[in-house]
């Protein structure tokens, strides 16, 4: 077993697939519970100060950060074996065949900015959070201010008040969109669940999951950035 | 109708290769592409000149002998048509067309556009076949077998090996001619015995021989000149997986 999925090609697929299952729903999950900072920034520091440092918030850190990890690496290992099975000499002439995606064709360079704007997402908000807990601190500086470790909601108003941290969240999320798009219904086709009849509605599912959570997270993003220029939208005019 | 042509010649396996710059003229809209070439071959023997070798068979679109990677496309602008089902009406008078052997490590140039597709061979020998005879067709209508999975299985029958999957796959990957093979078998009750253990030998084997890793882009499909699914390629999948999975 352990043989297959490092040595066999369908094997390091079956990997890839669900690692990437698995991400999507954790991305599911990030996304809802973002929405929450909308609807409530109290509730949404409820979540933060349960999901501070403790043993089950760790326990899925290590989790979720093995599998980014195993994601990658195997992300890395594929395209490698790719390469070199394409072979020195290069097409003069190519063209776009009907019915590939784009996305299909740049996984590895879209997966490349998730993974990038996801060290700038760690370095904005866990870092400030469940990092200075385990550090045994309980605030950080941010933007000249002290915010608690526990305070997402104060976090994200912050760093959403500096508009280029809008305006790479959203390049992010449309990378991550694009990502989605090729990954969702990939994942089913490579353990197999797919079929002529379903390849359309499997795909329309994967764009359907994909603008689910970029429209989920951008609108935190957003709703933030415009409370921040505009402080009647927060309804304190 | 005239054309310029734009061929890869390549002395041999170990020679590096070029684009070389020939013109034909006078050529009939209904010449297929292989004539068209066949009369340019003709005109370079005449000047003393070496013809351009390229791979060619029954000419009517089953061998799939034939490859030829013209314009950026395998087998030429036609959608579900081989190389020698091209005919020259379907290029423009004047036109330049880039004719390319197909490009992939596990299937290396031989000379000009001709490349070694013997890897598809090894893989086909590691598993794509009923062990025992099946005996004759009588026998075979002795076994009911329901039309759905009769026309699937002929489906992915009409493979023909041509190599265009792995030559249009960005990953140089085999997987629609291996899962072509085993979902063919596999849709039958004579090949469905030998399905886990043919499903685990050609992929084995295909990884051996240094061909990449499906990444669903369904270019293959796109280009296969038998229109042969990517629906295959999960059937192999789960036929793999699941020969795996019973180990």
């Amino acid at each position: 077993m352990s043989c297959f999925l490092i040595n066999s090609s369908l094997g390091k697929k079956l990997v890839m697939s669900i690692s990437g299952c698995f991400l999507v729903l954790f991305i599911l999950f990030h996304m809802a519970m973002n929405i929450v900072a909308i609807i409530s920034p109290d509730a949404y520091n409820m979540i933060c100060e349960f999901l501070g440092a403790n043993w089950y918030a760790l326990a899925g850190t290590v989790v979720l950060a093995g599998g980014v990890l195993i994601h990658f690496i195997y992300a890395l290992i594929l395209t490698m074996n790719n390469y070199k099975a394409r072979g020195t000499q290069r097409y003069a002439v190519t063209v776009k065949e009907p019915g590939v995606s784009w996305a299909s064709k740049n996984m590895l360079a879209l997966g490349v900015i998730v993974v990038v704007g996801l060290l700038l997402h760690l370095s904005h908000f866990w870092a400030k959070m469940q990092l200075v807990e385990l550090l045994g601190g309980h605030e950080s500086e941010v933007c000249g201010k002290m915010v608690a470790a526990t305070d997402g909601a104060e976090l994200i108003r912050l760093t959403f008040s500096q508009w280029y941290n809008v305006v790479l969240y959203l390049v992010w999320f449309v990378a991550l969109w694009f990502h989605l798009t090729h990954g969702v219904w990939s994942m089913l086709q490579t353990v197999g669940w797919a079929n002529d009849t379903w390849y359309p509605r499997l795909k329309c599912l994967a764009n359907i999951v994909a603008t689910i959570i970029f429209l989920g997270f951008a609108a935190v993003v957003v709703v933030y950035y415009l409370q921040s220029v505009c402080p009647c939208c927060n309804g304190a005019c | 109708m005239n054309f310029t042509l734009k061929i890869w010649r390549q002395k041999d396996a170990k020679s590096k290769g070029a684009f070389e710059t020939y013109k034909v003229e006078n050529i009939s809209a209904d010449t297929s592409f292989l004539e068209m070439l066949d009369i340019l071959n003709n005109d370079l023997i005449h000047e003393g000149k070496e013809p351009v070798a390229f791979d060619h068979d029954c000419r009517e679109g089953i061998c799939g002998m034939c490859s030829l990677h013209i314009d950026g496309q395998a087998h030429g602008p036609s959608q579900a048509a081989t190389t020698c089902q091209i005919y020259m009406r379907k290029f423009k008078d004047g036109a330049t067309i880039t004719i390319e052997p197909w490009r992939s490590a596990a299937f290396p140039v031989i000379k000009d556009l001709v490349v070694n597709r013997g890897a598809y061979d090894q893989i086909l020998q590691a598993g794509g076949f009923v062990s025992v005879r099946t005996n004759s067709v009588p026998d075979a209508n002795a076994i009911p077998i329901p039309k759905a999975d009769a026309d699937e299985s002929m489906d992915a029958a009409s493979c023909i090996g041509c190599g265009a999957c792995a030559a249009t796959c960005k990953n140089g990957s085999a997987m629609l001619f291996v899962a072509a093979r085993v979902s063919s078998l596999a849709k039958l009750p004579q090949g469905r015995v030998e399905g886990a253990r043919r499903a685990k030998a050609m992929v084995a084997k295909m990884d051996e021989l240094g061909f990449g890793n499906c990444t669903n882009t369904g270019a293959c499909q796109a280009e296969c000149p038998k229109g042969i699914s990517i629906a295959h390629i999960a059937r192999l999948n789960r036929e793999f997986l699941a020969a795996k999975l019973q180990e």
